[in-house]
């Protein structure tokens, strides 16, 4: 397991050198440090929660890859639609938790509009990274379940960090 | 099934579970806004946060996964106690995998920073935070881990549904709490 372990953490410092890069602004803001974890571990739930769904969908022999397949579309809607509805909670929630232990810094609109965009940007990162894997699997005839969560999971972590950076940059 | 029904159905299971490890993440968040001074006084501190959590994630959600592995073949029996050989090796695995990680998390990301002429904290500096957070956190996730699986099996609970979870949302949190804990404990040491 560790030369796995040991490739999965220099993914995991790709995001590091993001969040070395935005260090100021971060240390500036500790609202927005708050939303470091959080952002991850959403990107990370989100695109494995449907990498999960895809392959179960994939094995019952219920899932075309056609943009138009119930299964897929469906299930990259409710992607989006998690994101939509956890995202502003999320900022919301961590704009909270800096008021009631320090100056926020930032405007609670600020924020929620810093973890929504985020958010919305992730769950479509999330739905193609995916599918794209899932489809990878299936053409290289090797079993989503093992392949899709590890690869989707990690992506995600880092592609969290890389669009909140983004969103950071465009907003505050 | 529609699209609708698909999506519905997705949206409904997966709600609540969102909820509860995007709480968990918000605390985890909140130890790590706090810690705003220690990661100015150590440079490349910040860098190895994912790595730091990520680690925790895949270490101690695959000990969960082979203990209930383990438990479900009747490898494991389900009076287990610590002087069992099978978990014992398990455990010590898992540890001494989080261990060495993290340490290599540590020495690649100086060797990066360094590489990339941005300012870092002396390597006996991130190393000794690192291994210290491995072993501390190692210590507590296995300990939360295997009591959470061991007693959920002996009531009835299916294992494999049980780790996933209790490893997200007390992996990040403890790690970046013993993260805090032990950079205090260098800095204070004179190691920063």
């Amino acid at each position: 397991m560790l030369p796995l372990l040991l490739v999965l953490t220099v993914i995991e410092l790709g995001s590091g050198l993001v969040l070395d890069a935005l260090q100021e602004t971060l240390l500036a803001y500790p609202t927005l440090l708050i939303l470091v974890p959080v952002t991850i571990g959403m990107a990370g739930n989100l695109g494995s929660i449907l990498a999960a769904r895809l392959s179960t969908a994939f094995h019952l022999g219920l899932l075309s890859f056609d943009p138009a397949d119930d299964h897929l579309a469906g299930n990259g809607l409710a992607t989006v639609a998690l994101a939509v509805t956890l995202f502003p909670l999320v900022g919301a929630g961590a704009w909270l938790l800096a008021w009631l232990v320090a100056d926020p810094a930032l405007a609670l609109a600020t924020v929620v509009l810093v973890a929504l965009a985020s958010g919305v940007a992730l769950a479509v990162l999330a739905v193609l990274v995916t599918v794209v894997t899932t489809y990878g699997a299936y053409r290289f005839e090797l079993d989503p379940d093992d392949v899709v969560i590890p690869i989707v999971t990690n992506v995600c972590d880092v592609l969290g960090v890389v669009v909140l950076f983004g969103a950071v940059r465009a907003i505050v | 099934m529609t699209v609708r029904e698909v999506a519905a159905g997705a949206y409904r299971e997966a709600l609540p579970v969102l909820l509860v490890s995007a709480s968990g993440g918000l605390f985890a968040g909140l130890v790590l806004g706090g810690m705003a001074a220690e990661l100015r006084a150590v440079p490349g501190l910040l860098l190895l946060v994912p790595a730091i959590l990520a680690t925790r994630g895949n270490v101690y959600g695959s000990l969960g996964a082979r203990i209930g592995s383990g438990l479900h073949q009747g490898l494991i029996d389900a009076a287990v106690t610590i002087r069992d050989e099978r978990l014992r090796g398990a455990i010590v695995a898992a540890l001494l995998n989080g261990v060495l990680v993290s340490v290599a998390a540590a020495i690649m990301a100086f060797g990066l920073l360094a590489l990339l002429g941005r300012p870092v904290a002396p390597l006996s500096t991130l190393v000794a935070i690192t291994f210290l957070t491995g072993l501390l956190s190692g210590l507590l996730l296995t300990t939360a881990v295997v009591t959470v699986v061991v007693f959920g099996y002996r009531r009835g609970l299916n294992p494999d549904t049980l780790a996933g979870p209790v490893v997200t949302t007390t992996g990040d949190l403890v790690g970046v709490a013993t993260l805090l804990l032990t950079t205090r404990l260098v800095l204070w040491l004179g190691g920063g």
